[in-house]
């Protein structure tokens, strides 16, 4: 833990150190790539990984049943033609956020210590956007012909309708998922690398090395590496904002009470900025324990997550504040009625729900003590994340079930397909998030390098520096 | 054609990114050019040291974008104005302002390739073989070690002379390098 350690070589800014302990370049070089260059896998992981892939069988049994049987499976209906799929994608496509405001925001703004929790965040927005393009695709009934949505000449002769917030969508999100990859595998490459020539196994040795395209380390590849590593940076951030607010689009384009607002677009990406790190947190916690990773995500990362999230939850806060004072404020008997609905309608409890879940409870993030406690923040951050899937709940389904006419309306229940779909998609995010645990370094290494003093600087403490965890040996 | 020299270079080992810089910086004083440093991570000032100080990777970046965009936009227009026109009541079919969120996408897509592909290509890779990988010690280049390597294509190339200017600069090693 960061109390104990001897003199912090990161120390610096406030809030305690972003290094625990004092490392070499060695040192953290060993200690990062040796979680995956060993035989040993502990029973943790092995736990871990069966129950995502346990989950991802749940899932495949829900795609099978959708697509042999069809949408009728599903809970919805006409009045509420988007359900769990739309709901389930806003949802892991939100959460996605925060990897590349972590990747790439934090970096433009110089935030050091995102380097020890960065390849994670992107990682975990690479499989987070996985679920979330299942869910549209098969929401289409069709999804063999999803190809469709792509502008392409065809013997039909036809196009895609980009007037439309769909079809943005499918911009939005195709794109966002290819420059997540590219963030993600571009950072990985020096420590593929690594890998490669730490690897003892030939095959081993051959597969980290194809994969790191041959990198050598060399200043000219470093200087062209940092410039295109920066520009990502400041694509990916305009893009990440983008996405959300497309998402919003596709609800606040429409006429529905209650969709057509034009709060949605910043209230959107505050949420998905929330809902991600509620998620970077919930992942992190578990992993820095497992893997005895204390000194690389100290309090001062959990603390900064904290604090993240509650402003971005003040901001969300904000948001619901909004939707019921223009609802009123807007005199439309419609927007009243929507809101009348929301906190006394049938799905009332759900909306009391959320805003327990969202608004009330992480003020207690507030509190020091709240934030130097892991299981606090821990249990906060699993509330944060039911209450960001309550919350798209509410806004999908309570403006569709009842709309304008009485005649039309009609009730919402979700069947059993619906929730295999939900946490099957769960399962097939935790069985990527673990094989990529066991396969690639989950820290970036030459980042961490990056925060050492140097050896010239250290080299007469050196004595005095704390050995590394032992190696367990390849 | 000149013969051939019989090895690729002469390389130093360093203990840390100052002696590398340093070094990096008196080879560079003394007319050598065809000069590379390999380091675990990137160090500021080390490829102005060995005299690399610009890369055209910004401006293709920008070229990119800009071909995104005008491929996003075109073919947005092409199919709405020229291919499939709709009138959809009365509104114009160059309806702009809604083509813009598909070319911002698209434009954010090339310039990311772009800057992607761009690096790898201006940095000669995959390059599944290079000489310095000869190297007896340069695994550690990955791990914790600083190299430079002088090459015997430089024109002030000379094995023993270069070896000795290398040792001459507190370097850990100095090896040569073979193709």
């Amino acid at each position: 833990m960061a109390s104990d350690a001897t003199k912090a070589p990161a120390a610096g800014g406030h809030g305690g150190p972003i290094l625990g302990a004092a490392y070499t370049y060695g040192s953290i070089t060993d200690k990062i790539s040796l979680i995956v260059l060993t035989k040993d896998t502990p029973w943790s992981w092995l736990v871990g990984f069966a129950v995502g892939f346990l989950l991802l069988q749940v899932l495949l049994l829900g795609l099978a049943w959708t697509v042999a049987i069809g949408l009728g499976t599903w809970g919805i209906n006409v009045p509420v033609g988007w359900g769990f799929a739309i709901i389930n994608f806003v949802w892991w496509i939100g959460i996605g956020h925060a990897g590349t405001l972590i990747s790439a925001i934090l970096l433009l703004l110089r935030q050091h210590w995102r380097t020890s929790i960065n390849r994670f965040a992107e990682a975990m927005t690479l499989f987070a956007v996985s679920c979330a393009g299942l869910f549209p695709l098969i929401h289409m009934g069709r999804p063999w012909f999803g190809y469709w949505m792509f502008p392409y000449p065809n013997t039909m002769g036809l196009w895609p309708q980009t007037r439309s917030p769909l079809v943005w969508d499918v911009f939005a999100v195709s794109t966002y998922a290819t420059v997540s990859l590219l963030f993600w595998y571009i950072g990985l490459v020096p420590d593929l690398a690594t890998l490669r020539d730490r690897a003892r196994h030939k095959l081993i040795k051959l597969g980290y090395g194809v994969l790191a395209l041959g990198w050598r380390g060399s200043a000219q590849h470093w200087f062209r590496y940092e410039m295109a590593y920066l520009l990502l940076a400041g694509l990916a951030t305009p893009l990440v904002l983008s996405v959300h607010s497309v998402v919003s689009f596709d609800f606040a384009t429409s006429i529905l009470p209650g969709w057509h607002t034009t709060i949605f677009p910043p209230y959107f990406v505050a949420g998905a900025i929330y809902s991600g790190f509620a998620m970077v947190m919930t992942l992190t916690i578990p992993l820095r324990k497992l893997y005895r990773l204390e000194d690389f995500i100290t309090m001062r990362h959990l603390r900064n997550m904290a604090n993240v999230m509650l402003a971005t939850g003040l901001m969300v806060a904000y948001g619901y504040a909004m939707e019921v004072f223009f609802g009123w404020y807007s005199g439309n008997p419609y927007e009243i009625y929507m809101l009348l609905n929301r906190e006394g309608g049938p799905y009332a409890i759900f909306y009391w729900a959320l805003i327990l879940c969202n608004v009330l409870v992480p003020q207690l993030l507030w509190s020091e003590r709240v934030k130097a406690s892991v299981p606090a923040l821990f249990a906060i951050a699993i509330v944060v994340n039911i209450g960001m899937w309550l919350e798209r709940f509410i806004i999908v389904i309570t403006s569709l079930h009842r709309d304008f006419l009485p005649s039309a309306w009609g009730m919402y229940y979700p069947t059993w397909v619906d929730f295999s779909l939900l946490f099957g998609s769960m399962g097939l995010f935790v069985a990527l998030l673990f094989l990529f645990i066991r396969l690639l370094p989950m820290i970036s290494i030459f980042e961490m390098r990056t925060l050492l003093p140097s050896p010239a600087t250290t080299r007469a403490s050196r004595g005095a520096a704390p050995a590394p965890a032992p190696a367990t040996g390849d | 054609m000149a013969a051939r020299e019989a090895v690729y270079g002469v390389m130093a080992e360093f203990d840390s990114p100052e002696d590398l810089l340093a070094a990096a910086h008196r080879a560079h004083r003394e007319g050598y050019r065809q000069m590379d440093a390999y380091s675990p991570f990137p160090i500021h000032g080390l490829a102005e040291a060995i005299g690399f100080r610009r890369t055209w990777l910004p401006l293709l970046v920008l070229i990119g974008g800009v071909l995104g965009a005008l491929a996003g936009f075109g073919t947005q227009y092409y199919a709405a104005v020229i291919d499939y026109p709709i009138n959809v009541g009365g509104r114009p079919l160059n309806s702009w302002p809604a083509f813009i969120p598909v070319t911002f996408e698209v434009t954010i897509l090339f310039a990311a390739l772009t800057a992607v592909l761009g690096m790898l290509a201006l940095n000669g890779l995959p390059m599944p073989y290079h000489p310095v990988f000869n190297a007896p010690r340069f695994a550690l280049a990955s791990h914790d070690r600083f190299f430079l390597c002088i090459e015997a294509a430089d024109p002030r190339f000379d094995r023993q002379g270069t070896r000795r200017f290398l040792e001459s600069l507190n370097a850990r090693e100095v090896t040569d390098v073979e193709h």
